[in-house]
């Protein structure tokens, strides 16, 4: 197990390198003129060279890079070019909403979605049929489309939640709830559709399988047999559908955020990648991909703990 | 479904082809006193807050949106497809290139590459979409990768290279047959999605500027929600329904080209033999009168949806006896100790009979009745060693679980049983395997391990299902050799289903045989096998291969 | 002895599991050569490496070391080309009757895979039909409306269809019932009888194999422990012990064979 982890810690920084490489070779062909765009169309050539020195735009891009990397590991990943900030501290500040966001659509989604599958693999017929109409609806719609109508019902015509805007954790409990109930919910239509069909069609898989004859030829309860031997069979390609989906999740921040007006990773990439501010979209991309390695990791040794056969990879 | 889906996309890509005809108005002329206004003459869908005409809006928006979607699909598909085929078929080191590259381009975040692509090559949406295609083009190479790797498998694959058949020819008549039904419902699902992510970018505004998409009308429409909140409607309804209707025509696809291509590994007509006995009128088995206390049939018969599969079987096992249930594949007999069992598959029911297990009667008892006889007075030991066995616990927590619940000891004591268990099935070093994974133990030794779980409750009945088939000889002389010791040491009845006669003549005291669903001769092992009255009992002896030892 | 197939100290190796683990040994030097008109059989436990050798002979694994000579021509590292034009006198039959035909295929269109290109294909199907004992109008069906049986009779027709010289025969009857193994066992002796075609016959139930070979092989481990005629005395005590192993249909002589099993005591 301690050998499986970390070989996938390794294998996982090193995507994360080459994945750092391209993304700056990219960003840095020349197209926008930086300086130019800060100084004003209007300033002086000699003015906006030195503008270019001291971002360290005049070197050659690898170095550029190599400058990046070093500081990049030790923490460090600048200043934006634009507004000056500290690229870490403005996206630490807003990091907990885009967090909470995700830790609040994962429990729903974990929770909804082995409720409903199990549901409909171990009844079937009409139940089943419910859950998977819920699916095919919930997959088929795009996602912002779905909060948009959520918005448009529940904060427009009901009034239930507030339409726009975000209150910390820190402030007040009830307020924060207020505010991501319905983008958390927005966010769960499409990853409950997809886990719980997952779910559903494992479950049936497994209730084939002949160790759960052999178990049922043993006496053991059904309830047992399926909350112990069913639910665990069952769970581990449910994560790894789970963990695939947080990828695509990502992308539905960025849309949930901007929509709701919340201040979080989302709203912020939207913000800054239209300038090419490279050190904010850099730190951007780094953040989304190191998250993604790092759940899958976390998917991978949950999985490898399930099932113990996993763990042989 | 599939055909109204497919109905309402089609004319969806009609009208959004067709726009300049139906609203010649174009969208992009706008007068300013018309915003907001509802439908008027010529302008059945009303203005939006510019006073632009909003069908022509949706039906050039259309073409921008369809498009866009349609070029990052044929990225995605010919950059997918030709890498998966060939990963999959060769394999090697293209494979392991390819699963890394297309690991990291499934590691990351779609959307923010998008934005941050934009920031790079500028807002053409038209190049964006290639970007986005790139980024969708793994779900196509892990689909036909997987297939086509399976299919590779395939021993008609070998059987084809055999033949003298070249690669490109295997790859166009075997394999690409199988990968192009998969391949047309990812297509719809990817579609959908493409569409959507579309229509996400545009609605965040990172479309060209002015030009109409379905997105930026959405945009648009929400920064008016709570002035004119309808404005939604028109462009959400053809966003919905695009992409719901791609979907359902995936799942109606999936259900029309998947289900007659697949295997049917299950249930084969078996009429293989050329000579056809003659038929025995009535079954010489166990009349109505006596009945075994342990283990008597009567009259069973067990009915599927598609018909009875078992007729009028009738057998009795006394307590220390072994009776032997012989008969080619699909004869019943499998079904037969099913029922006994009451693990019948879903569709499958006892349609008539009577079974008494140690006296009570089983047929019409409730479940939760039958299962407490099961494991404490009728066990089950399995054919296939390996897939009965739970492969997330490990050997141990199998053997423990049923004690705790049937016997209900306590922690220790049931995990000193099955150490004792596993002693009593032979095997060297109870402990290591007790703390095994069933992956990590052999076929024979698995067999043991189920054969102790059938033990564990103290049965007075084994219902044994093929229990040495699927073994090496010498494994399967030594798991008889257990079941002979087993038996006779603890007075138990028997029910051996089997296939083979020599396992017969090894261990059975008596024998019934089935053909058809009925058993047409029953005997002591002896007689039967020695003086068959029936000419099937008779047919089966001549086709045993000769092993004289010299 | 002018064999057709000989092969001489063949190796075989599989990589390991995991990460530089090293490479698992399948075939450790095998010797064997097969007359024209001849069956070898080739018996073993699983993972003694039978179906390798096989695979091996067919070219559908990678020979580490050693030479497969066929028809005087060493084979075992001949390049796709050559092997394609080999499969005319080299032919497979497989163990499993389910997945060695192509589901999505009608059988007259496997039976001619092998004839692409060649005039009269057709009429070759119809014969090759008649030869299994199967009816002409199976041609237009499917693999899935066939049993068994059936199927395993289409196969040997693939096999044959171009008149090969050596045929492969793996497991070709342990998925078969009983009454099915026997008439498909007498089928392949009586196409023996008119080709004179040669088996390489592949399978762990040692019946089978005394019913259709010349000669024996016996394999444990990747090596052949014995070899002997098809009637011979194993003087081997593994070949004993799986003589003695496999249960026979008469209560008396079972006893005897169980007890002298036992008392042979070995692992």
């Amino acid at each position: 197990m301690t050998g499986f982890v970390v070989r996938r810690v390794a294998a996982g920084a090193a995507l994360a390198l080459v994945i750092s490489m391209l993304s700056y070779t990219l960003l840095s062909i020349p197209h926008i003129d930086v300086a130019r765009q800060l100084l004003g169309q209007g300033a002086a050539q000699e003015l906006v060279d030195a503008k270019n020195a001291a971002l360290g735009l005049d070197r050659p891009a690898l170095v550029q890079y190599l400058d990046w990397l070093a500081a990049a590991v030790r923490g460090d990943f600048g200043t934006s070019w634009f507004t000056s900030e500290n690229v870490l501290r403005a996206i630490a500040n807003r990091l907990p909403v885009t967090l909470s966001l995700m830790a609040g659509v994962t429990l729903v989604t974990a929770l909804l979605s082995l409720l409903l599958g199990l549901w409909a693999g171990v009844r079937r017929g009409r139940v089943d049929r419910f859950v998977q109409i819920l699916a095919v609806t919930g997959y088929a719609l795009p996602g912002f489309l779905v909060t948009l109508v959520m918005v448009w019902l529940f904060a427009v015509e009901l009034g239930w939640f507030p339409a726009i805007g975000y209150i910390g954790l820190e402030e007040s409990f009830t307020g924060w709830l207020s505010t991501v109930t319905l983008p958390i919910l927005a966010l769960s239509v499409g990853s409950v559709a997809g886990v719980a069909q997952q779910v559903r069609g494992s479950v049936i898989d497994v209730l084939r399988q002949d160790y759960v004859r052999t178990l049922r030829a043993r006496g053991l309860p059904p309830r047992r047999i399926i909350l112990r031997h069913v639910l665990r069979n069952a769970a581990a390609p449910a994560l790894s559908v789970l963990g695939m989906q947080f990828v695509g999740l990502l992308g539905g921040a960025v849309l949930v955020e901007q929509i709701f007006g919340l201040p979080g990773i989302g709203s912020m990439t939207v913000g800054y990648t239209t300038r090419g501010d490279i050190p904010i979209i850099m730190a951007l991309v780094m953040i989304s991909v190191i998250g993604v390695i790092v759940i899958n990791l976390l998917v991978d040794i949950l999985i490898g703990w399930l099932n113990p056969k996993a763990r042989l990879r | 479904m599939k055909w109204i889906s497919g109905l309402v996309l089609g004319l969806i890509v009609l009208a959004v082809l067709l726009a300049p005809v139906i609203s010649p108005a174009g969208p992009d002329v706008s007068s300013l006193r018309h915003a907001f206004e509802g439908p008027a003459p010529g302008h059945p869908l009303g203005f939006d807050s510019a006073g632009r005409d909003i069908l022509a809006r949706l039906l050039y928006g259309g073409q921008n949106t369809l498009g866009g979607a349609l070029i990052a699909l044929l990225v995605a598909l010919a950059l997918g497809i030709p890498s998966g085929l060939l990963a999959g078929y060769y394999g090697g080191w293209f494979d392991a290139a390819a699963g890394w590259l297309v690991n990291l381009v499934m590691a990351l975040p779609a959307m923010v590459v998008l934005l941050a692509s934009r920031a790079i090559l500028g807002s053409t949406v038209w190049v964006l979409m290639v970007v986005l295609g790139f980024l969708i083009a793994p779900s196509f190479h892990r689909l036909v990768r997987g297939i086509v790797a399976g299919v590779r498998g395939e021993l008609y694959v070998d059987a084809a290279r055999v033949s003298g058949l070249s690669d490109a020819r295997i790859i166009w008549r075997h394999v690409l047959i199988v990968v192009r039904a998969p391949i047309i419902i990812q297509i719809a699902l990817v579609a959908g999605i493409a569409i959507g992510l579309q229509a996400g970018l545009e609605f965040l505004g990172i479309g060209s500027g002015d030009t109409p998409t379905w997105g930026a009308m959405l945009n648009e429409a929400f920064k008016n929600m709570q002035r004119d909140p309808v404005l939604m409607l028109w462009p959400g309804l053809a966003l919905g329904l695009t992409s719901g209707a791609l979907v359902l025509l995936a799942a109606g696809l999936r259900d029309t080209l998947e289900d007659p291509g697949s295997r049917p590994r299950t249930v084969t007509p078996a009429v293989p033999t050329a000579v056809t006995p003659a038929v025995t009128p009535a079954a010489p088995t166990a009349g109505p009168g006596e009945r075994a206390a342990l283990l008597s049939v009567r009259d069973l018969a067990v009915a599927y949806p598609s018909g009875e599969v078992v007729h009028n079987v009738g057998l009795d096992v006394h307590a220390g006896e072994i009776l032997g249930l012989v008969g080619e594949s699909g004869s019943g007999k499998t079904q037969t100790a099913f029922s006994i069992l009451g693990i019948l598959p879903e569709t499958g029911r006892v349609s008539r009979g009577s079974i008494t297990v140690d006296g009570t009667e089983i047929v019409g008892l409730p479940e939760k009745r039958h299962r407490e006889l099961r494991g404490t007075v009728v066990a089950y030991i399995p054919q296939e060693p390996m897939s009965n066995l739970d492969p997330a616990f490990t050997v141990g927590s199998q053997l423990v679980e049923p004690m705790r619940v049937k016997l209900r000891l306590g922690r220790a004591q049931a995990v000193r049983k099955a150490l004792d268990l596993l002693s009593l099935v032979e095997i060297r070093d109870p402990r290591r395997v007790f703390d095994s994974y069933p992956h990590e133990i052999s076929g024979g030794m698995a067999q043991r391990v189920l054969i102790a779980g059938a033990m564990s409750c103290e049965p007075k009945l084994l219902i044994a299902d093929e229990p040495t088939t699927a073994l090496d000889v010498r494994v399967q002389a030594e798991v008889l050799g257990l079941l002979r010791r087993l038996q006779r040491d603890n007075g138990l009845g028997v029910l051996l289903v089997t296939h083979n006669l020599g396992v017969v003549a090894d261990l059975c005291d008596r024998v019934a045989v089935m053909r058809e669903g009925r058993i047409v001769e029953t005997g002591t092992a002896r007689q039967v096998l020695h003086t068959p009255r029936d000419p099937y009992t008779r047919m089966l002896l001549d086709a045993v291969l000769p092993l004289e030892v010299t | 002895m002018n064999a057709l197939l000989t092969v001489e100290d063949l190796r075989v190796s599989y990589p390991g599991r995991g990460w530089r683990a090293p490479r698992t040994q399948v075939l450790r030097g095998i010797d064997l050569s097969v007359a024209p008109g001849e069956t070898l059989g080739l018996v073993g436990e699983s993972g003694s490496g039978k179906t390798t050798v096989g695979r091996a002979v067919l070219g559908l694994v990678p020979v580490e070391s050693g030479t497969i000579t066929f028809g005087g021509e060493r084979i075992e590292h001949a390049p796709r080309r050559r092997r394609r034009e080999l499969a005319r006198d080299l032919q497979v039959i497989f163990q499993d009757p389910y997945t060695s035909l192509n589901p999505s295929r009608t059988v007259g269109d496997t039976l001619a895979e092998p004839l692409l290109g060649m005039p009269g294909a057709r009429a070759r199907v119809a014969t090759l039909l008649e030869r299994v004992h199967l009816p002409a109008d199976a041609a237009s069906r499917l693999p899935r409306e066939f049993s068994g049986g059936q199927r395993q009779r289409v196969a040997i027709a693939r096999a044959l269809a171009i008149g090969p010289r050596l045929i492969v025969c793996d497991e070709p009857v342990s998925a078969l019932d009983l009454t099915t193994q026997k008439t498909v066992l007498d089928l392949l002796r009586e196409i023996q009888e008119q080709t004179g075609v040669s088996y390489l016959f592949v399978s762990h139930d040692l019946a089978v194999v005394r019913f259709v070979s010349d000669r024996i092989a016996v394999l444990r481990d990747g090596r052949i422990v014995e070899e002997l005629g098809a009637r011979g005395e194993p003087a081997h005590p593994y070949t004993r012990s799986l003589l003695l192993a496999a249960p026979v249909a008469d209560v008396a002589e079972q006893r005897a064979r169980r007890q002298a099993f036992m008392s042979l005591d070995l692992k």
